[in-house]
Formats: C-alpha cells, sequence, structure tokens
C-alpha cells in the first residue's frame, strides 16, 4: 500500500452546451489532497463525475487525466483505479462488514480473511467481520467505508464532501484518519467541499470554483 | 452487446405478434383465406355479421359495461384516496390490494356469481326473514340480459388495478403536503385532496385506465361467467364462431374480431370525450372555491364503497370455499347442514395435469419475461438513457383487445404449421405477462439510488459485477413481487390458452370457466378456489423469502 502515485489534470474543461462549467489544471502528488471549494452549482460534482468516470453523456468534456502518466479519460469506471468516498457511508446493505470490505478487494489478493480482520483492528472495530451493517453507528459506518476504499488498493482517491453530514464532533476525528490513512498509503486526493474547515485539515492547495 | 437489443427485442416482441394478428383478423374479415377457399376480397362476412340476431344488442353491452365498470371502478378508488387518512381500515385496505390483484378473475367471478344467485349466500342470509322467500325466487340475477352483474364482477377486479397503479403513481406528487397547503387555505381534507391532487394525479394512470376500459369492454372468461347468454357478449360471441365446428364461421368471427376492435375504440374515444367535459366542470369546481360543502358526503363514500367491493370480494372467495365442501344445503339455510370432503377427491385426480400445465406455462412465461425486463432496464441504467418514448407500446397488447388479435394470432400459427404446444402457449401468456413485469420492476429499478453501482465500480467491479453482485440482491424484493405479479397474470389468463392451445391445452383457468355453463356448484367451488390460490401462493413466497435471507440485516427490511 506504499506504492507512490500521481495524479495529473491537464487542461480539463467540461462544457454543457455552449456553457463552460469547469476549468482546471493541476496536479496532486502522492500523499497530497488537493480541495476544490465552490458554492453548489459550481459543477464540482461534475468534475468528479468527469474523474470518476460516470459523466452523463449530454457532457463534453476536454483535456486529458493522467494518472502515473497513463491517460485514463476514456476509460471505463472500473477500470480507472480512482476510488470514491461519497457523503454517505453506503455500506452494501445485504452484506456483513467483513462481506463489505472484500467486496473491492483484488481478486488475486491472498488472504483476505487475515487482511479483512487486521483491516478492522486498524480502525478499532476489531471483531466486527459478522455485524451487521446496519447495526453501527455513523462514526463506525464511515470509517468501516474508508476501510473498504483503502482495501480496494486504489491509485487515487476522491472525495465527495464526505464529513459534511457527520455530527460535528465526530468531524474533526474523522478527517484526521482519512487523511493521515491517504497520506500513508502515498494516494493523491482530490476533496471536494464547500466547509473551509475541511479544507483547513486537508491541509493541501486549495481551488475555488466560481460559478 | 446482447443488452443493447434488449429494449429493441422487447418492443418486437410486444409489436410484431398484435399487428400480425390484426391482420390475419383483417383479411378473412373481407373473405379473403385461402385456406378456407377465401380467394378474394368480398363483403359477405360482414352482411353475414350484421344479420346474426342480436349482433347490435352484443356490441352495445360490450361499449357499456366497458365504459361504466372503469367509470365505477375509477370513482371508487379515486373516492378512496381522498378520503384516506391514514388510519386503520386505510392501512388494511393497502395491505389487501396484492392479494385481491392477485385473484384472477374467473375466480372472483364466480365468487361472485355465488354470492349473488338466486339461491346465493346473500339470498339465504335474507331470507326468509327480511324476503319471506323459502324457496329461491325465480329470478335472473347472474347473467342478467343487462350486464349488470357483469359490470359488478368487472368492478371488483379493477379497483385493485386501478387502486395499485394510483398508489404507485402518487408519491412523486407529494400529496401530503399539497393537501396541507391547500388546507391552511380552508379546505376540508376530501375537498382538497380533489382539488388540487387529483386532477395532477388522473395523467399519471391514464394509460392504465385505457387499459381497463379495452380490457372490460372485451373480457371474455367474466362475461362467460356472469354476462348475458342471449346474445352474450361481442367477445364471447366471436369465441363462439371462432370455436364452431363449421369452418366457414371463421369469416364471421375475423369480421367480429374488427367489430370488437371498433367497440373498444370507440369506447376509448366516448370517454376521451368524457374526459374533457369532466376537466372542464372540476375546472369550474375548483375555480369557484367551495372549501367545506359536500366534505362529509365525499368522506362517507371514500370508505363506504372500497369497503363494499373488498368484503364482496373476499365474501366470495369464502363462498368458493364452503362450496367446495358443502354435503346437503337447504335452501334458505346459511350454512351447509353437513360438509364433506367428497367433492375435493373427486376433482383431486383430474387437478394434477392442469395444475402442473398451469405452473409450467407461468414460469415460463414469467422468467422468459423476467429476463427480458431486466435486460432492458439495466441497458437502460448503463447507457444513461432516458426511458425512451417507445415504451408505451409495452400498453398495447393491454389496449388492444385480446380477442381481436390473438384470434388472427392462432390463425397465423395455423397457416405456419405450429402445432399448439405449451411453448406456443407460454409465447401468448408472455404477452400480457412482460408489460405487467416491465411496468411492476421498473419502478423500483429506476428508483435505486445510482451511487450504489458507481460505488461498485469504484472499487473496481465489473459493470456485470455490479449488477450480479449489488443491484440483483439489493431489489431481490421488488423482483421477486414482479415475479409474483407476472405468474398471476398468467395463471388468470383465459383467452390466450383457448385460441393458442387450440383447447388441447388445458389449464386451472380454461378447466373452471369451461365448468361455468354445467352449473355444478360444488365442483366449480373446488376449481376455483384452486385457480385462487395459486398466484396467492407466489405472492406469499415474495413476500416471504425476504424476509428469511435477510433476517439478519436490517437494512433490507422493507428495502425498495
Amino acid at each position: 500500500m506504499n506504492a507512490t502515485h500521481r495524479l495529473e489534470l491537464r487542461d480539463i474543461c467540461i462544457q454543457l452546451g455552449d456553457q463552460v462549467l469547469v476549468e482546471l489544471d493541476a496536479e496532486i502528488g502522492p500523499g497530497e489532497v488537493l480541495t476544490v471549494m465552490g458554492p453548489s452549482g459550481s459543477g464540482k460534482s461534475t468534475l468528479l463525475a468527469y474523474l470518476a468516470g460516470f459523466l452523463a453523456p449530454e457532457f463534453r468534456a476536454g483535456g486529458q487525466v493522467l494518472l502515473d502518466g497513463h491517460d485514463i479519460s476514456g476509460l471505463p469506471a472500473e477500470r480507472r483505479g480512482i476510488g470514491l468516498l461519497f457523503q454517505d457511508p453506503l455500506l452494501f446493505p445485504h452484506l456483513s462488514v467483513a462481506g463489505n470490505l472484500r467486496f473491492g478487494m483484488p481478486r488475486d489478493s491472498t488472504d483476505k480473511a487475515a487482511r479483512v480482520d487486521k483491516a478492522l483492528a486498524n480502525i478499532g472495530l476489531a471483531g466486527f467481520g459478522d455485524r451487521d451493517p446496519a447495526t453501527l453507528s455513523g462514526g463506525q459506518k464511515a470509517r468501516v467505508a474508508l476501510m473498504r476504499l483503502l482495501l480496494s488498493a486504489p491509485c487515487a482517491v476522491l472525495l465527495d464532501e464526505p464529513f459534511s453530514k457527520l455530527d460535528t464532533h465526530l468531524r474533526h476525528e474523522m478527517r484526521r484518519l482519512v487523511f493521515d490513512r491517504l497520506r500513508e498509503a502515498g494516494l493523491p486526493s482530490l476533496l471536494v467541499t464547500h466547509d473551509g474547515e475541511d479544507a483547513e485539515d486537508a491541509g493541501g492547495r486549495v481551488i475555488e470554483l466560481s460559478h | 452487446m446482447m443488452l443493447r437489443l434488449a429494449p429493441v427485442l422487447l418492443v418486437a416482441l410486444l409489436v410484431a405478434p398484435i399487428l400480425a394478428g390484426l391482420g390475419m383478423a383483417l383479411l378473412p374479415a373481407f373473405g379473403y383465406l385461402p385456406a378456407l377457399g377465401g380467394d378474394s376480397l368480398s363483403l359477405a362476412p360482414w352482411r353475414a355479421l350484421f344479420a346474426e340476431p342480436g349482433i347490435w344488442r352484443s356490441a352495445t353491452i360490450s361499449l357499456a359495461s366497458g365504459l361504466l365498470a372503469t367509470a365505477i371502478s375509477l370513482a371508487v378508488v379515486l373516492l378512496y384516496l381522498a378520503a384516506a387518512t391514514g388510519s386503520r381500515l386505510d392501512r388494511w385496505i393497502r395491505r389487501l390490494v396484492s392479494p385481491l390483484l392477485s385473484i384472477p378473475h374467473a375466480a372472483a367471478a364466480f365468487g361472485l356469481a355465488f354470492l349473488i344467485a338466486p339461491s346465493g349466500l346473500v339470498a339465504r342470509l335474507a331470507s326468509p326473514g327480511l324476503t319471506g322467500w323459502e324457496r329461491p325466487p325465480d329470478l335472473l340475477i347472474v347473467q342478467d340480459p343487462w350486464g349488470l352483474s357483469l359490470i359488478a364482477g368487472l368492478v371488483i377486479k379493477e379497483i385493485p388495478f386501478l387502486l395499485l397503479m394510483s398508489l404507485a403513481a402518487l408519491p412523486q406528487l407529494d400529496p401530503e403536503r399539497r393537501v396541507a397547503m391547500a388546507r391552511s387555505l380552508g379546505y376540508r381534507p376530501t375537498l382538497a385532496w380533489w382539488k388540487v391532487v387529483a386532477p395532477s394525479l388522473y395523467p399519471l394512470i391514464r394509460l392504465p385506465v385505457y387499459a381497463v376500459i379495452a380490457y372490460a369492454s372485451s373480457v371474455v372468461d367474466v362475461a362467460m361467467i356472469l354476462g348475458p347468454t342471449l346474445p352474450p357478449t361481442l367477445a364471447v360471441s366471436i369465441l363462439g364462431w371462432f370455436s364452431d365446428p363449421d369452418l366457414d364461421k371463421r369469416f364471421l368471427a375475423s369480421a367480429g374480431a374488427i367489430l370488437q376492435l371498433g367497440v373498444t375504440a370507440t369506447a376509448l374515444a366516448i370517454w376521451w370525450g368524457l374526459e374533457r367535459l369532466v376537466a372542464r366542470l372540476m375546472g369550474g369546481w375548483i375555480a369557484r372555491g367551495g372549501r367545506r360543502r359536500g366534505e362529509t358526503g365525499l368522506h362517507v363514500a371514500g370508505k363506504l364503497w372500497i369497503l363494499l367491493a373488498t368484503v364482496i370480494a373476499f365474501f366470495g372467495i369464502a363462498g368458493l370455499a364452503i362450496h367446495s365442501v358443502a354435503g346437503f344445503w337447504r335452501f334458505p339455510d346459511a350454512l351447509p347442514g353437513s360438509f364433506t370432503a367428497a367433492h375435493w377427491a373427486r376433482v383431486l385426480p383430474s387437478l394434477a395435469g392442469p395444475v402442473a400445465s398451469t405452473a409450467l406455462i407461468a414460469l415460463c412465461a414469467t422468467l422468459l419475461a423476467m429476463v427480458l425486463a431486466l435486460a432492458a432496464l439495466e441497458n437502460e441504467q448503463r447507457t444513461g438513457r432516458h426511458p425512451s418514448r417507445a415504451l408505451w407500446l409495452l400498453y398495447l397488447p393491454l389496449i388492444v383487445p385480446q380477442i381481436a388479435f390473438l384470434f388472427g394470432l392462432a390463425v397465423v400459427m395455423e397457416q405456419l404449421g405450429t402445432r399448439p404446444t405449451l411453448a406456443l402457449v407460454a409465447f401468448g401468456h408472455l404477452l400480457f405477462v412482460l408489460p405487467y413485469v416491465f411496468l411492476s420492476l421498473s419502478e423500483a429499478y429506476r428508483r435505486f439510488d445510482p451511487r450504489w453501482s458507481r460505488l461498485a465500480l469504484t472499487l473496481g467491479a465489473s459493470c456485470n459485477g455490479a449488477f450480479w453482485r449489488v443491484r440483483l440482491p439489493m431489489l431481490l424484493a421488488p423482483i421477486l413481487t414482479a415475479l409474483a405479479v407476472g405468474l398471476a397474470v398468467s395463471i388468470g389468463q383465459y383467452l390466450p390458452t383457448q385460441l393458442l392451445g387450440g383447447g388441447r391445452v388445458t389449464t386451472v383457468t380454461t378447466e373452471a370457466v369451461s365448468l361455468a355453463a354445467g352449473g355444478n356448484r360444488r365442483v366449480i367451488g373446488v376449481w376455483a378456489l384452486v385457480q385462487a390460490c395459486l398466484p396467492l401462493a407466489g405472492f406469499i413466497l415474495a413476500v416471504g423469502l425476504p424476509r428469511l435471507l435477510w433476517s439478519r440485516r436490517r437494512g433490507m427490511q422493507g428495502a425498495p
């Protein structure tokens, strides 16, 4: 998990009809977090959808997305190697906690059960593997979601306001956990938010999107 | 790649047989059917048709019963929805919608017949105390010449259908907030619903309403049980001519099928005109701004009529059950003097075959429909396109009268040299099962949060992986419900089985309907009860299986 990755966004320009929604040119090094801020409607979620590979067909996008030097903008979402953390933890309700963690692990990974146990211990949830995710608290769910993302071994991470729905007292703690882990794993991350504190805790560069 | 073809395949599968069937009804209607020696176009079949005694009366009864049954069912459903306040009665009725919908038309019709017949349960309960009858009166209540009992039988079955369609459409209108807004302006709750929710609800259920008109104006099985006999409704007459050993009657039947198409089209046109009229009247009523008058009447009517319809349906089924085990039963005793298992014992040996073929046909048609529906919906999700406009074609098999095209389709199959087999009948059922499976499933499929699949993809699962590992298990409950709906639709089909099976494929439904003429109520009770219970088994599985499977997953309880 300590490989280093680099995400380069070269002259990204997303348009709807003749209207330019987002223009961006940035480089994110290993373990760095780039924060993109802007009010709702500024095209933040469109940018995320584009990078993750879910842009609706009515949008047009130009530019290059380079991950470790390879252009991934033409690849389907599942082959981009980009992980996504949503506003909600979105633990699959039909799987156990361990099932959720195993879901994203690469097929060829060995020793899945042991790695799941280790990951659970790592976030203070040892022995929770068999639990129904619906019985977890908000903070526990958020931690499982983070661990599921890391176990899927992405090469870069997109964060879609992942702290906005947490209670205030959990938010700071969760931010620390998320950013520490991403840094440890050497993953370039792009955080989209409208909360100034998120940007502060992320500690990286901040880009403001306007209308 | 196969997925891309799914919507095209879906539409072609529905439209092609209907067009072919209509074509093969149209040609013989003008005397052209070389196989039977009709080589030239002529108007002879039409002259023969109009020379049939009572033909106009048949057509008029078909038209009137279609319109009246639809109007009454729609009125009862809207009245109920307006008066519903979430009370215990309301929740109870909502829970009964699905089981009521699953009762086949024929079983419900028999139930009603046993209830209202001169020697039926109602007459027994009222006699001799209220009526003074010591013996069954000599009245023609069932199969009355005006088609009133036919209309009643249709209403009982169409209420749950329209109610379910309305309940599915309502959430997108946010009725609670609309009513709250109107109430804050001084409107009483029921009036508020009629004035601010009903006008937006109707356009959403217009196609199902049209389907009810088409069905009610051309129904065969219910009309054979409850409808008038001299003359019968147009659709029943057509089936009679088609089954006539004298093959020349085929020309007559073809002309009749085209006339049926015209009758149903006329009913739809009249309804369309009524829509305009009611919209204008409603507009004036709303503009006048009355806030209180009529509230109590509308409220009481809303509770009363649906309760009556529900009670009749359930007493009807209970009546079937009692008849099936009744021994000696003197009039006017309310209950049989003795009970016996003899009727069941007598019927049981002959049940196995029809039950097996019913189940086989229903499973084939429903599973095939499910695969097609899932493929089309999954394709819609993956391409990110909005539902195609062509999908209104799904309603085509429900709006074109069955008898008009099935009959031609049977002729096409004969011409192609296809033997009547279970597979052919299952294909015929597919035409009617597919729309219901698709409509039932599309709701849940399109409402499914797209983030789940995106999440699966960003975790490295392929599109197929996301479908099998995330979407399918999470949508298990609605998928099972759609399967149960499909099975219920297939089990209840009479005409496709009869026409495409050439009378050689017997299902529980064809057996039950064919007993109608005989009038042995004990035996009919057994068959109709079996017919009513088969689809219920599907619904019980659809409700029970997810609860069992997800008993340790709270997030899946009461899922989408």
